[in-house]
């Protein structure tokens, strides 16, 4: 097996032990980016284990913040948190809250509001080009976070200003809160709307490492890159798959047990 | 004050590289001695608050302090989520930069009236208002923020406005400024923002108002209501003006900060703009005075 499917597979297995323990929502969410940050995390991006805040180090938001789990089980298999903390998500006070938090090491803006990951990304992005340095932004949008203006408005930004030291990566799963993405507000003819709006796009299997990994070290000149990453929601377990309820539930014992025994089968 | 602060900022950026300002395509025959200086640290990020507020806050997340300047109600309400979340939450070295504070563009109609902006700011436990009263207030405070970066709301009036001190004075947050003393009588008018000079008029004029002071104070946020009963307590009077709704305004940030000690409470007056001119359209001074902020309103 690969790094980064083993890597991937132990961020599902984690984020679903998490979740069953909290008794928190957005697992489909998180099953659903688990090959993006795999690969990013796994191949692509430059970071120091031992100094989380290192200057060379490229810049990861996650703008969908709900689907934190996944950050999380992936900064501790990648030893920038200890693989205790995991065990912490959802306690009172604990650093690991339900959407994505700054105070974790390793985590540049919490989010949880949508629509503010990719704005702050490009001051980000207009910070590091102002100081002539070579990192990179990445950040990781859901579709239905498309309806938000703010990210429209972001790429518009982007793309006049050339910002090509930014990755926008948009987890296409097709499902919203209450139905489908094309049943709420479509984004088709989503590609051709993101390269009318100036922006490098590569459309991609998200669950496929070689084409997330091509497209995720991919710069394109003088414009900002979009990554269209097709996903399943609740990807690697079957009963998640594709279910809006699994936008909220959390799985029981028997569920867990299940999900965990089908992502060992999977990948073996 | 638009001017003073155009000019502080400037100077402020030749000696520092992380100043940078951000501006919602607003600004035109104040920002451009920044922008022809500093070309990499100035963005005009178009007609898109949103974005200009959330890129504000990427730009300060990577060590810049970042000014965004535009008018009244949009670098405020129209991004207040992203001030709430990105910059206050955060602790971002952002200040929001409105200019046009109270009914400074009274003919311009509601969509340019800030009296709801205190209210808004106010609320966010790590901002920092600085509602300077005149051109000197405003270098005072424009010297304080550079010094001290941190979330932080700067309320200008527009341009014009009379000077009230000789020289720029020196201010902290929570303090109130004495500008006026009175040896007879310990009794105060307290001002923030650009109605010190309706202050001033007062008890500069007013035969019957001779014996009162005048405070200002430029620099108030919800940490530091803590220091206020302190201050409360040198007089048997105070006063309040301020060209915001009484609702979620400053005379109201005193009198919550008084509720520690009971007995300050019947020693507040506010005198803040009546609702009714939420709508109304007319040029500044009739607006305030509509509002009730008169010479005769204001007397006590």
């Amino acid at each position: 097996m690969l790094f980064t499917q083993l890597l991937a597979q132990r961020i599902r297995k984690n984020a679903l032990e998490m979740v069953h323990k909290a008794k928190a929502s957005h697992i489909g969410s998180a099953l659903s980016i688990a090959d993006v940050l795999a690969v990013l995390y796994g191949q692509v991006m430059h970071f120091d284990p031992t100094n989380p805040s290192s200057e060379t180090r490229d810049r990861f938001i996650l703008s969908k913040g709900h689907a934190c789990v996944a950050v999380y089980s992936t900064l501790a298999e990648v030893g920038l948190i200890p693989k205790e903390k995991l065990k912490t998500y959802g306690d009172d006070f604990s650093w690991l809250m339900n959407h994505i938090s700054h105070k974790v090491p390793g985590v540049e803006f919490s989010t949880g509001a949508l629509g503010h990951g990719l704005p702050f990304g490009v001051g980000k992005v207009l910070a590091a080009k102002a100081r002539h340095t070579t990192w990179r932004t990445y950040v990781l949008l859901s579709d239905g976070e498309m309806d938000e203006g703010s990210n429209w408005e972001a790429l518009m930004f982007a793309a006049h200003h050339r910002l090509s030291n930014l990755t926008a990566i948009i987890d296409y799963n097709k499902l919203q809160s209450l139905n489908s993405v094309a049943n709420t507000l479509g984004l088709e003819p989503f590609v051709d709307k993101l390269k009318a709006f100036g922006c490098s796009v590569h459309e991609v299997d998200g669950h496929d490492h070689q084409q997330l990994y091509d497209a995720l070290s991919a710069q394109a000149d003088q414009k900002p890159t979009v990554i269209v990453a097709h996903t399943t929601k609740g990807k690697g377990v079957s009963f998640m798959e594709n279910k809006v309820e699994w936008h909220y539930k959390n799985p029981n014992d028997e569920q867990l047990t299940k999900a965990l025994a089908e992502l060992e089968v999977v990948h073996a | 004050m638009r001017n003073a602060f155009i000019e502080e900022l400037v100077a402020a950026a030749e000696n520092n590289e992380n100043i940078a300002l951000v501006v919602g395509d607003l600004g035109y025959g104040v920002v451009e001695p920044f922008a022809a200086k500093f070309p990499q640290r100035f963005f005009n990020a178009g007609v898109a608050e949103q974005n200009m507020m959330g890129l504000a806050a990427g730009l300060a997340s990577e060590g810049f302090h970042v000014f965004v300047y535009s008018i009244a109600n949009f670098p405020t309400f129209r991004c207040a989520e992203q001030i709430r979340n990105d910059v206050d939450y955060h602790k971002l070295s952002v200040t929001v930069v409105a200019v046009g504070g109270g009914l400074a563009y009274g003919n311009l109609g509601y969509s340019h009236h800030a009296v709801q902006d205190y209210a808004l700011m106010r609320v966010m436990p790590n901002m920092l208002i600085a509602a300077p009263g005149d051109p000197m207030e405003v270098r005072a405070c424009m010297r304080y923020l550079i010094n001290n970066p941190q979330p932080s709301y700067l309320r200008l009036g527009k341009a014009g406005e009379p000077c009230i001190h000789a020289d720029v004075p020196e201010v902290s947050p929570g303090k109130w400024l004495h500008i006026h003393e009175s040896e007879k009588s310990d009794r105060t008018y307290l001002t923030t923002g650009a109605t010190l000079h309706l202050a001033n008029q007062l008890v500069t004029t007013k035969s019957g108002l001779k014996d009162w002071s005048l405070c200002s104070m430029p620099l108030w946020s919800m940490q530091v209501k803590v220091m206020q009963a302190r201050q409360i307590e040198n007089f048997s009077a105070i006063v309040t003006i301020e060209d915001h709704l009484m609702d979620g305004g400053f005379g109201s940030w005193l009198l919550e900060s008084a509720i520690i000690q009971a007995n300050l409470l019947p020693r507040i007056k506010i005198k803040a703009l009546d609702h009714k001119v939420c709508g109304m359209v007319a040029k500044q001074s009739t607006l305030n005075a509509e509002g009730g902020l008169t010479a005769e309103a204001l007397c006590v």
